[in-house]
């Protein structure tokens, strides 16, 4: 089973090392047609506003959304998840939206308010380490979004059927347990479908 | 719950990876960097082609001009403190500026100590020409490295030099065994622990960006097929002819900087790089890279 990690700017080698360790292979994808090699997608985080524009630029909007129609799951972490919304509050575009939810941006603050906690995450047995870094939240999820964690009454962690997102980065931490449930889906999907 | 941690402090500068840090001098210059896609933009109030043309005593950057970065973007800002200049960090870090660059860009205030970087809850990016200036600045606590190169000069000649010494020594170290490291330890000047774990990592454990002399957007493709993780433009985006082309040109070239036909497309009618200098025609004195330790 392979799964692509976007490739166009963030933290890209982290999610690839933590991909291999659920027992997946992890590949960087920098073209559209790379699309077609992959069974699932992990959207990293890094900055959304140069993400975007680069998957506007070479024509990932409408690949990726093709992608997530088919069923094929995809994972948006920190920017992956603003990049995933159907909304961002404050009005900026959005990119995707594929993902019911609005998120707000640099919602805990600049960097000297990141941080890191434990977090409790639904169908992960133990808490999670969680790097928030310049973190969005999830301020809105619709009737379809299911909510997984919350940090301090706001929502850090969600899923819509394929779409998977986290506030957090699980790919800076040896913890691979959310990359784990997320490989799982990818399984799941890929049984499914034949 | 906890800030500044080191990992939070390192995964802020794995955020940027892959991307164009640009030197912006005002609120406008900054929303054309957001607009062209940099990851983040560093706030100054004179480039350094413009420190090297005025001569004096180059400072951290007046508060205002920070704040009105601040205010304009919403990709992180970053600043520069001088060299062992304390107060100057603790002032910028107390504006909210995302990211500190202890930088020979400017005039050294301690020609002995840099900065304590532990004591911040914000992270440092500092300058460095070999191995050993990187894993002391990281004992310090920086948490992102990136060449020195020759700042202000648009001449890329220096950042290679560095980038490759320290790609080359890296790669001696990963192949020393562990009793010869205590030796390299003390040849390097640096703790043996950090060296141990450049020797088991093979590379440094912060990013590590190149900057100082990149122009064009061949330029920033160049670095990252040195292993650079990362690009900082200071003053050729803006000394350029036409600054958002070379800023929206330099971040695609940067992304895709194994696709040749990419960067020829994206180099066409660009107009004049900033003009740029031989280095050879610098004085010891004029050489930015020479400031720090």
């Amino acid at each position: 089973m392979k799964i692509g990690v976007l490739a166009l700017q963030g933290a890209v080698t982290e999610h690839i090392v933590s991909i291999g360790k659920t027992g997946a292979e992890g590949t960087p994808i920098k073209r559209i047609e790379q699309l077609d090699e992959v069974d699932g997608l992990i959207i990293p985080g890094g900055e959304s506003t140069t993400i975007g524009k680069l998957m506007r630029k070479y024509g990932f909007i409408e690949a990726v959304r093709e992608f997530a129609g088919q069923g094929k799951p995809v994972f948006g972490t920190c920017a992956g998840l603003i990049v995933l919304a159907k909304e961002i509050a404050g009005g900026e575009p959005a990119h995707l939206e594929l993902m019911d939810i609005t998120v707000a941006r640099n919602a805990f603050g600049r960097q000297r308010e990141s941080f890191e906690c434990d977090l409790d995450v639904k169908g992960i047995e133990e808490p999670v380490r969680a790097v928030f870094i310049r973190a969005p939240l999830i301020e809105k999820v619709g009737p379809n979004v299911d909510v997984l964690s919350v940090y301090k009454d706001e929502i850090v962690t969600a899923r819509e059927g394929n779409l998977l997102v986290s506030s957090f980065h699980p790919e800076l931490t040896d913890d691979y347990r959310l990359h784990q449930y997320f490989t799982d889906m990818v399984q799941a999907a890929g049984t499914a479908g034949q | 719950m906890e800030t500044g941690t080191s990992r939070v402090k390192r995964g802020m500068a794995e955020m940027q990876k892959g991307g164009v840090i640009m030197d912006v001098m005002n609120a406008e210059q900054a929303k054309i960097a957001e607009a062209a896609g940099a990851v983040a933009v560093m706030a100054l109030e004179r480039v350094p082609s413009d420190i090297r043309a005025a001569g004096g005593v180059a400072r951290m950057a007046d508060p205002t001009i920070v704040e009105e970065v601040i205010k304009v973007v919403s990709i992180p800002v970053m600043a520069k403190a001088r060299i062992g200049h304390y107060v100057e960090a603790k002032v910028l870090e107390s504006l909210g500026v995302d990211y500190l660059d202890e930088s020979e860009v400017l005039t050294p205030a301690d020609e002995v100590f840099h900065i304590d970087k532990h004591e911040f809850t914000v992270p440092f990016v500092c300058g460095a020409k070999d191995l050993g200036e990187a894993l002391r600045r990281i004992s310090e606590g920086a948490s992102m490295i990136r060449t020195k190169g020759e700042p202000g000069t648009g001449n890329i000649v220096e950042a290679v030099r560095h980038m490759r010494y320290i790609n080359s020594q890296i790669r001696k170290v990963q192949n020393l065994s562990k009793d010869e490291l205590y030796a390299e330890a003390k040849n390097l000047g640096v703790s043996y622990d950090l060296l141990l774990e450049v020797h088991e990592l093979g590379k440094l454990p912060v990013v590590n960006f190149a900057a100082g002399g990149v122009a064009t957007p061949a330029d920033a493709a160049l670095m990252m097929h040195l292993g650079a993780d990362g690009v900082f433009v200071g003053s050729g985006i803006f000394k350029s002819d036409n600054p958002e082309k070379f800023a929206r040109a330099i971040v695609e070239a940067t992304t895709h900087y194994t696709d040749y036909k990419l960067i020829a497309e994206v180099s066409k009618n660009l107009g004049a790089a900033m003009k740029g200098i031989d280095i050879a025609t610098l004085t010891a004195a004029e050489r930015m890279s020479e400031r720090g330790w």
